[in-house]
């Protein structure tokens, strides 16, 4: 189960509002690489893994992408906080605000709502791990071009910053979990027939 | 790296709230980071040693601050329900 702590993993305190900048952050909470499709991917992935290293990292990734749900939310929410109609307007913001106000709904940067499709589940932890890698690195090259796009907004790239980085390190650890598992299934096995007429 | 206690495990600091959350958040970024750095390298004594240290910093910088702000869990007991008192983390509670 999951317990919840009161505070973030990284302290948000956006002190400039950014309507405009909230539309293509929110693509990291629903969008195709964004945290929810992280913590579903990894959660989902690890019943199926044959080893205890591979079951605990995608257990304790997973675990940490439900973290960085909650930081994009709070990046959204703060970018939006007490919007007049005409900031709404000026940031075009119209379609969003029509269908869910200043909510925070799960959605890319198109508006295209949150689809499981984002994720696989293949029944193959070679397959798995290899999706995973290829995650990290797309939400890290989302994090880069979300950083270009904040570049007058400090304490966004701040927290940008701290979540690409998280990327980089998942991608590493993914790498060691799939070694392992290669190795795992590179093992010869030995099939004993002794027992045979026992 | 942080303000840590460096006379005994148990010893109070003078942190302000910020501080002190402050404290417990990178305490528990440590933690993390070397247990998934664990999860694959199990057998690392080093790294294992620090998880270690940080988690008794981590508990009772934890507990610290439960005892002197409020609860960072619905697992603190409480003599009245603060957990709904103070804001969310989201809410840029911080501060």
């Amino acid at each position: 189960m999951w317990n919840y702590s009161k505070m973030l993993q990284y302290p948000i305190n956006i002190k400039q509002r950014d309507p405009k900048l909230a539309r293509w952050i929110i693509s990291q909470y629903g969008g195709p690489d964004g945290e929810l499709g992280a913590s579903l991917r990894y959660l989902s992935q690890r019943f199926g893994m044959p080893d205890q290293k591979s079951k605990a990292l995608l257990n304790d990734i997973g675990t940490e992408e439900l973290g960085h749900l909650e930081m994009v939310g709070a990046l959204v929410n703060q970018l939006t906080k007490d919007l007049s109609i005409e900031e709404i307007e000026k940031a075009g913001l119209q379609p969003y605000y029509t269908d869910h106000g200043v909510d925070v709904y799960p959605v890319s940067a198109a508006g295209v709502p949150f689809t499981a499709a984002y994720i696989a589940a293949k029944g193959d932890p070679v397959a798995n791990l290899q999706e995973d890698l290829a995650a990290e690195q797309k939400a890290r090259a989302t994090y880069e071009k979300l950083i270009d796009l904040s570049k007058d907004n400090p304490d966004v790239v701040d927290v940008l910053r701290f979540l690409r980085q998280r990327e980089v390190v998942h991608f590493q650890r993914f790498g060691e979990a799939l070694r392992g598992v290669q190795d795992l299934l590179m093992e010869k096995r030995c099939f004993s027939m002794n027992n045979i007429n026992k | 790296m942080f303000n840590t206690c460096v006379v005994n495990d148990k010893c109070e600091s003078n942190l302000s709230k910020k501080e002190l959350l402050g404290k417990v958040q990178s305490l528990a970024f440590t933690i993390n980071e070397l247990a998934l750095y664990l999860d694959t390298h199990p057998k690392d004594d080093k790294a294992l040693a620090l998880h270690k240290q940080y988690a008794k910093q981590y508990r009772n910088a934890y507990e610290e601050y439960q005892r002197k702000y409020g609860p960072l869990s619905i697992f603190c007991p409480c003599n009245s329900w603060r957990w709904i008192a103070s804001p969310w983390p989201w809410e840029g509670g911080m501060k």
